[in-house]
């Protein structure tokens, strides 16, 4: 081979692996991005039952039920607006009414949120950055929530 | 008083910082050898002020004053010393400390072993050593300061966050930073080039074994890690895509790259230019994973720190020095000389695969890791990018990557002989092919490619044995002299075959628990069991037990194999820590082999029963397992090159190499 030769495989090779690359990662963010919506949104944007999407906000306080065989219900809410959430599964290590939460899932008929994942945050000084935003959108951050994050909210294992 | 001491240690450090990052390299412009001597000194000098201020903070953390702020929120006289000692890096300002000290040490390092290197070189590498030091000093003292006090000392601290009070977290922090850090010397040695506008082959001999250092401790940091999720997280995860491990992950792929591009500098002098712009990218990464970590922007599993202030004081630095780095690399790297050309079938175009594979892949890490970020700065949407992107990017990338890899050692340099090497793995290839067969025939369930996944584990350790099978002529000279060539061996040869196998192994463990790893979760109640793959999980009851700072509601169960014979106790919990209100999932695990039992339990329900999660998770102790051999190879690679890196005359140093090719 020629030392052109030699120079066009590389040049080549590296272009072929990169357009494989950017290929792949377009393919893998049409399938595999999820969006992040507060109770609010979900209403606004009216989101399509089915469509996969993470809902935040903080568990409403008195809304937790446990059922059988693990499956629980609870409420997220921004303050303007409640969304009935179910759960199958252990719960996170410091999921509690009143503290923030992020569930992964879709909605199911009937306007209840179907989560499969409830997030890990594992800070017990940590409200999630989404929570903090979603709060602050709907006008229901306050201030003391800074404080109260000092408590323990939604941790644990995923 | 011990605390302003470290403060007052900490500013000198910043001021010495300051002059080894300036004289030196106004000693190289005017050619001035004191000037240019002044760096080793001040180099040694400046890590003996930051070691000081970290045994300040030590002493505050062991004698627990909590007149210290960084102290009385992380720290707690009922903590067992252990962790007093381990809570000076559980903390965004501690964690600093720890970044600082050993940035400083391995420049220390430098100064103290570098007395080989070439004395411009040494002057300017330590200064740009110094500049990030510098940064660092100013970054702690401005934003960070771990020594702040306060007025009123109260008598008993808050505690550690109690996820973080294990033995898991005593050891991977600092590894991670070892690995991060130490790439900062490739960091040094390469801008100090290009600011000398002059690289040769010696180059890539010096900096290779601080890099190799640093990828074997970032190899173990990254195990780590991933074995502390594994068990302290409670469901058995052994990598989530987290954003918080695509940044240790990012520069450790960067940094195996210019592991490989580095000897093909130093055994053929191509690639230089290649060489310092990987050396450049993977310290950016790791800078990057810096910013990630400790500036909060991330909603993360492992995000301790969310303080703005910080972010963009990092931020600062990383504009600085990576767009610094990379407009010096615009402006300097066209001076340096260009390496030769080689075939594209030869040891230096399987190493260049494995470049390009390498860093693409790390390339998706990063496009997933940062687009979210990106995105939400433009368009305010919040979006996350979870595995299957990740799965669906990277995986394809390293398999190929994987499946090539037996092809490059037994490749010749300059021109390599394709199917001589394909013949060469053809016991290799049988054996894969066996084993794919193999789990087809004997394993149910799982995803179809399963098999596949095992074969090419299979085939890649088979490959690393083949590669010294072939060097000392195993089985074809008598017993006695393949003994003696195997002795003979460089130990940079073992060390690929190791490192190459380590990978193999890690892959088998992925494959394995990710395809054949199965969940049962349920509610039950004392008396109850759960069977799941030949097992069977007898629920005894709870009980409580007291612990130095928490209390835990033990659950007790007694595992059984399906024909009855008794295996042994598993002891979960859940741990309360009343000092943080907060409360932890304790796994209990059973080893079978390579294979694990997993349990983990959650509060116990009004009507008595408990929720549990068990896990049978077949060959993931293959996954650390890979990773401590990979550590090993890198060790060995590692004491081969000391050998020689003490001739520091290239020309010399060539002349004594033997025949037989390393790497």
């Amino acid at each position: 081979m020629t030392r052109k030769q030699r120079r066009l495989t590389l040049i080549g090779g590296g272009l072929a692996v990169l357009a494989v690359a950017v290929a792949l990662m377009l393919n893998a963010f049409r399938d595999s991005i999820v969006f992040f919506n507060s109770p609010s949104d979900v209403v606004e944007k009216r989101i399509e039952p089915g469509t996969r999407i993470r809902l935040g906000g903080l568990v409403k306080d008195g809304s937790l039920v446990r059922g059988n065989n693990l499956n629980v219900r609870f409420e997220i809410t921004d303050g303007k607006t409640e969304i009935p959430v179910t759960y199958s599964g252990v719960l996170p290590d410091l999921f509690r009414e009143g503290q923030g939460v992020v569930a992964e899932g879709a909605l199911g008929g009937g306007g209840v949120f179907d989560a499969d994942t409830i997030l890990a945050k594992h800070d017990e000084t940590y409200m999630p950055k989404e929570v903090v935003d979603a709060l602050k959108k709907s006008g229901h951050w306050k201030d003391d929530y800074a404080q109260r994050a000092a408590m323990p909210i939604g941790g644990g294992g995923k | 008083m011990i605390p302003e001491l470290g403060h007052y240690a900490l500013m000198l450090a910043l001021g010495l910082a300051l002059i080894q990052g300036v004289m030196p390299i106004v000693g190289t412009r005017t050619n001035d050898p004191v000037l240019m001597s002044i760096a080793a000194p001040a180099a040694l000098a400046q890590f003996a002020f930051v070691a000081t201020a970290f045994a300040a903070l030590a002493v505050s953390y062991v004698t627990s004053d909590f007149s210290v702020l960084n102290v009385y929120e992380n720290s707690n006289t009922q903590m067992p010393l252990i962790y007093r000692l381990t809570s000076i890096w559980g903390n965004h300002e501690g964690s600093m400390m720890l970044w600082v000290s050993i940035l400083t040490f391995f420049g220390a390092l430098v100064a103290v072993f570098g007395t080989n290197l070439p004395v411009v070189l040494k002057a300017n590498a330590l200064a740009v050593q110094a500049w990030i030091a510098a940064a660092f000093h100013l970054f702690i003292l401005m934003t960070s300061n771990p020594f702040v006090r306060i007025p009123n000392a109260p008598l008993e601290g808050q505690d550690l966050n109690p996820i973080l009070q294990d033995p898991g977290l005593a050891f991977h922090p600092p590894m991670l930073y070892l690995g991060y850090v130490g790439f900062s010397i490739a960091f040094s040695f390469a801008i100090a080039a290009l600011l000398e506008g002059r690289i040769d082959a010696a180059w890539a001999r010096w900096v290779r074994p601080w890099v190799l250092g640093a990828w074997m401790c970032l190899t173990l940091g990254i195990a780590g890690g991933s074995y502390w999720a594994y068990y302290e997280l409670g469901w058995g995860g052994f990598w989530f895509w987290d954003p918080v491990e695509n940044a240790s992950l990012m520069p450790w792929l960067a940094g195996t790259a210019l592991l490989h591009s580095a000897v093909v500098m130093e055994k053929r002098g191509a690639l230089k230019v290649w060489t310092i712009l990987l050396a450049i990218l993977t310290f950016s990464l790791s800078l990057i994973g810096t910013f990630l970590v400790r500036s909060g922007v991330l909603t993360s599993v492992h995000a301790f720190a969310v303080d703005p202030r910080r972010g963009i004081f990092i931020l600062g630095i990383l504009v600085v020095f990576i767009g610094g780095a990379l407009s010096l690399y615009a402006w300097r790297a066209p001076l340096l000389k260009q390496g030769g050309l080689f075939a594209p079938i030869s040891r230096e175009g399987a190493l260049v695969f494995n470049n390009l594979f390498l860093t693409t892949a790390c390339a998706t890490v990063f496009v997933g890791t940062l687009y979210p970020l990106a995105l939400e700065a433009l368009t305010g949407a919040k979006i996350s990018v979870g595995p299957p992107f990740f799965n669906l990017t990277f995986g394809p990338l390293f398999i190929p990557l994987l499946a090539v890899m037996p092809f490059g050692p037994l490749m010749g340099w300059k021109r390599g002989d394709l199917v001589g090497a394909a013949q060469r793995l053809l016991a290799a290839a049988l054996l894969a092919a066996l084993a794919t067969a193999a789990a087809f025939a004997l394993e149910r369930g799982g995803p179809v490619l399963a098999p596949f996944g095992v074969g090419i584990a299979i085939f890649v350790m088979a490959g690393a044995i083949t590669d010294i099978v072939e060097r000392t002529l195993f089985l074809r000279v008598p017993l006695r002299a393949a003994l003696r060539r195997a002795l003979g061996l460089p130990r940079s040869a073992w060390g690929t075959a190791f490192a190459h196998f380590g990978i193999g192994v890690t892959l088998m463990g992925i494959v394995g628990v990710t395809a054949w790893g199965s969940e049962r979760i349920a509610a039950i109640k004392p008396g109850d069991s759960l069977d799941i793959s030949h097992y069977r999980v007898t629920f005894d009851g709870t009980f409580d037990r007291t612990g130095s700072n928490y209390r835990d509601v033990v659950g007790r169960f007694t595992v059984h194999r399906l024909n009855g014979e008794m295996i042994g106790n598993m002891e979960p919990s859940r741990r309360a820590f009343p000092d943080r209100n907060m409360a932890t999932t304790e796994a209990a695990l059973i080893s079978r082999g390579v294979s694990q039992l997993y349990i983990s339990i959650g509060d116990p329900n009004k009507d008595g029963s408990v929720p549990v999660r068990l896990y049978f998770k077949p060959y993931v102790l293959m996954i650390w397992f890979g990773a401590g051999i990979m550590f090993l190879g890198g060790g060995l690679s590692l004491s081969d090159r000391r050998l020689r890196v003490g001739a520091p005359r290239p020309a010399k140093a060539r002349s004594k190499a033997v025949p037989q090719p390393a790497e």
